[in-house]
């Protein structure tokens, strides 16, 4: 660290131009979400105004989002450096299309489950903290998909983490807190290895910037640990993702917050850790990926079988969504094992459509059990009768979950199929296509009994069995509604998010573009030493 | 713990940790100290006051809820960062200004509210975790808070 | 000294993974927090273990006068010890809190979000 001797020359350490307003669109998102959560904190009592400053807020998160995404496939990635200082020594946030995308959809589902909260967080909810605590979720989420900078990457991860316990045991059952316990150490157990990943990851490269690492992988000495360090990484975003031999403190905690809670969390927390997997392995340590991709060949496979298992032994409809949310992530492991374009391209397509279609089948199965008169397959019937529309959506919904046409579903499925076959991990196919038929048994199992039942077969009183309406509020109809019209549309015109996948997937592969938002294009070739 | 010793040595030393708090914070710029350090002791002289007096004197003593502070603090840490917008300089860049007070230059910067909003997060939400380990189980158990929600960000000090 | 402080770290992993194994929440609290403190001490080995001055750059100066330690990791410590400190804190809070509701600190007993004799779905109807 021998500082220079001569003269200063601040242009060799210090941003002196001013930063292009559009640059400010990679910060804005985290800036916007940890403000207003800071701010709601402060008028946590004023139950009325939450709602509608959250809701605002969060559209206006989707907007920006939105503008980010279309300045990263107009110009490419985006970068901007923390407190002027060049990088590496700034700490860095930098948009590509894949963190960009991702940032998008998190944030329509984060705007989906605001409103559904709207009726079904209660005012001792919202006294407790469920919108700045969402606020600062979405921080965490956002930053995670924004950083440019792996142990800035750790600290959103912490962020996150923290506001998902405030989130988990709103509400104070016992229930709760057993599940949140459970939750709790194991996440943090799984962050510490993260952070330790960092450490050596320090040690051997010199540098956390994440550009900076991606281009110095190739320059390294060969007998540097790199394939240790890969697993250990590994290790620990499988962790979070809760792929199957670490996977036991999903299904213990996702079905006991309120449903809404469970939402997010189905729909964003473990896509952030498959984020986080994809951003390392097939970005940072390409070479090494090859070397681990047939364990966590077999990790997917185990994890799409006994996903579905699990699934299929479930009779609360809460923890049977948690099992589908494990298997869906067995399929974007499949899709990092494999590691060729079209498979990463499978991955985030499937990391997409099921942040969206995760958290309308949340949100889908609190309306079916308020309909349905509980959250018990023993005990559920009528919905077919009492809510014809209620009931299509969630046959829709329903379908996508388990990858079938003509619903958004299909396509990352077919894609991740046609790669494992393509470089002939036939056993691999041959999961997913188990996985699929088994979690289109225990949905359709879920049709057949909650919905298609009349509630006197379930041992009910019949005479509860009058039309519930169309809905049985606007504030659920809204997002559900949304979510099954989002994938329908990107079932039958999947063009566009395929040709994103595709194009996110090409970046990952090859960050040049990546490397010339954060060091300038002149740099390519330096590999300085921070 | 409620001795005569301590209900009377208390609030002095309290008052003592506070004061120190936030001198340990503003010599935070140059030297050892800030925003994360000064809020710890702050903390460490309430939780006395509580242990001396219970839970609800320092809630009262504290007049905003402890969570609303950790809340105030975090957004004038983000208003800190976001202020370089207008100076045309990138997000969390240190701008500074030299007022001139009676005579005497005094530095203030966004650094300092930074680390200002620092030891409001930690005053507030390392505050509420005292108390809800303090609390007795009863009655006002609802109002516990558990969980701090200050990102931490690097250079928290 | 490398050598010295890999093995003081290898001790810290080792017994804070001995405690997380109990079935206690308490000890596996203490383990937590121990782990904690073992990955703070390897960041610090990470960054390189040297005997230079604290890089400060003195009034008057625009750069540092001598060689220094490397201040990141040190920077990245204090955050993972900010971070570590309010998750322990919370877990703190939390353990209290499921010893109350609970009552009990075993963990094989916390089987209330899954409990032990859940019926499976019907076949039919």
């Amino acid at each position: 660290m021998a500082a220079p001797q001569s003269a200063v020359d601040l242009s060799a350490a210090l941003i002196l131009t001013p930063p292009p307003l559009g640059e400010w669109l990679v910060v804005a998102p985290v800036v916007l979400m940890i403000g207003l959560g800071a701010f709601l904190l402060m008028i946590r009592k004023s139950v009325r105004l939450q709602g509608s400053i959250a809701l605002a807020g969060l559209s206006l998160l989707v907007l920006l989002d939105a503008g980010l995404l279309w300045r990263v496939l107009d110009q490419g990635p985006v970068t901007m450096v923390m407190g002027r200082w060049l990088p590496p020594f700034g700490i860095a946030f930098t948009a590509d299309l894949f963190g960009a995308a991702m940032a998008l959809v998190s944030a329509i589902a984060a705007l989906g489950a605001g409103i559904y909260a709207l009726r079904d967080i209660d005012a001792a909810g919202r006294r407790y903290g469920f919108y700045p605590f969402l606020m600062l979720l979405m921080a965490g989420v956002s930053g995670s998909f924004l950083t440019g900078d792996i142990f800035n990457l750790y600290v959103w991860f912490e962020v996150l983490l923290i506001s998902s316990f405030g989130l988990l045991v709103l509400g104070s059952e016992p229930r709760q807190i057993d599940g949140a316990l459970k939750y709790a150490i194991l996440n943090l157990i799984a962050t510490t290895l993260f952070l330790i990943a960092v450490g050596y990851l320090y040690a051997i490269f010199g540098t956390l910037n994440m550009a900076d690492i991606a281009r110095k992988a190739a320059t390294l000495p060969s007998g540097a640990p790199l394939v240790t360090l890969t697993g250990l990484f590994v290790l620990a975003f499988a962790m979070k993702a809760a792929v199957f031999p670490v996977n036991f403190w999903l299904p213990a905690s996702y079905h006991t917050p309120r449903i809404v809670v469970s939402a997010l969390f189905g729909g964003l927390l473990t896509k952030v850790g498959i984020y986080a997997l994809l951003r390392v392995t097939i970005m940072l340590m390409p070479v090494q990926r090859e070397q681990l991709s047939l364990v966590m060949a077999i990790a997917a496979a185990l994890t799409l079988i006994v996903a579905a298992l699990g699934a299929l032994a479930q009779h609360d409809i809460r923890r049977l969504i948690g099992y589908l949310v494990i298997a869906g992530i067995g399929n974007m492991l499949a899709g990092v094992a494999i590691g060729t374009p079209a498979a990463v391209s499978g991955s985030i397509l499937y990391a997409l459509t099921s942040i969206i279609t995760m958290t309308a089948l949340y949100l889908v199965a609190a309306e079916a059990a308020r309909i349905g008169g509980s959250w018990s397959l023993a005990t559920m019937g009528g919905i077919w009768r009492r809510s014809f529309p209620f009931a299509i959506t969630s046959f829709l919904l329903f379908l996508s979950a388990a990858g079938l046409p003509p619903l958004a579903g299909l396509w990352p499925k077919v894609s991740l199929l046609k790669a494992a076959i393509d470089i002939g991990a036939w056993w691999l196919a041959a999961a997913m296509l188990i996985q699929a038929f088994l979690v289109t048994i225990a949905l359709g199992r879920v049709f057949l009994l909650a919905y298609w039942r009349p509630l006197a077969e379930a041992g009910m009183p019949a005479a509860d069995e009058e039309p519930a309406g169309f809905f049985s509020d606007k504030t659920t109809a809204l997002p559900v509604i949304g979510f099954a019209a989002l994938t329908l549309i990107f079932g039958l015109y999947p063009e566009p998010l395929l040709q994103l996948s595709q194009r996110a997937a090409l970046s990952l592969a090859d960050p040049t573009a990546y490397i010339a938002s954060v060091f300038g294009p002149s740099d390519l070739g330096r590999g300085g030493n921070p | 713990m409620n001795t005569l010793i301590l209900r009377t040595v208390a609030p002095f030393v309290t008052a003592l940790t506070l004061l120190f708090s936030v001198f340990v914070l503003l010599r935070g710029h140059n030297e050892p100290g800030g925003g994360f350090i000064g809020g710890l002791i702050a903390v460490s002289g309430l939780a006395l006051y509580g242990i001396a007096f219970g839970v609800g004197a320092v809630r009262r003593a504290l007049h905003f809820h402890p969570m609303a502070i950790a809340g105030a603090g975090l957004f004038l840490s983000t208003l800190s960062g976001t202020i370089s917008l207008f100076a045309g300089v990138p997000f969390m860049t240190g701008l500074w200004i030299y007022p001139h007070l009676f005579g005497t230059e005094i530095p203030l910067s966004t650094v300092m509210s930074f680390d200002l909003g620092v030891y409001l997060v930690v005053l507030g939400a390392i505050t509420s975790i005292a108390l809800a380990l303090e609390q007795e189980p009863g009655p006002e158990a609802d109002e516990r808070q558990s969980g701090p929600d200050g990102p931490q960000k690097r250079g928290d000090v | 000294m490398e050598t010295l402080f890999a093995v003081l770290i290898g001790l810290f992993f080792a017994a804070a993974i001995y405690l997380m194994l109990s079935k206690y929440t308490v000890r596996i609290l203490l383990g937590v927090a121990l782990l904690g403190n073992a990955v703070n001490l390897l960041l610090f080995t990470t960054g390189g273990l040297t005997r230079e001055v604290p890089p400060i750059i003195p009034a008057g100066s625009d750069v540092l006068s001598t060689v220094a330690a490397n201040p990141l990791p040190q920077a990245l410590i204090l955050t993972a010890i900010v971070i570590s400190f309010s998750f322990f804190a919370f877990l703190l809070v939390l353990t209290y809190r499921a010893y109350q509701e609970l009552g009990t600190d075993n963990t094989d007993k916390m089987r209330l979000a899954e409990p032990t004799d859940e019926p499976l779905p019907p076949m039919g109807y």
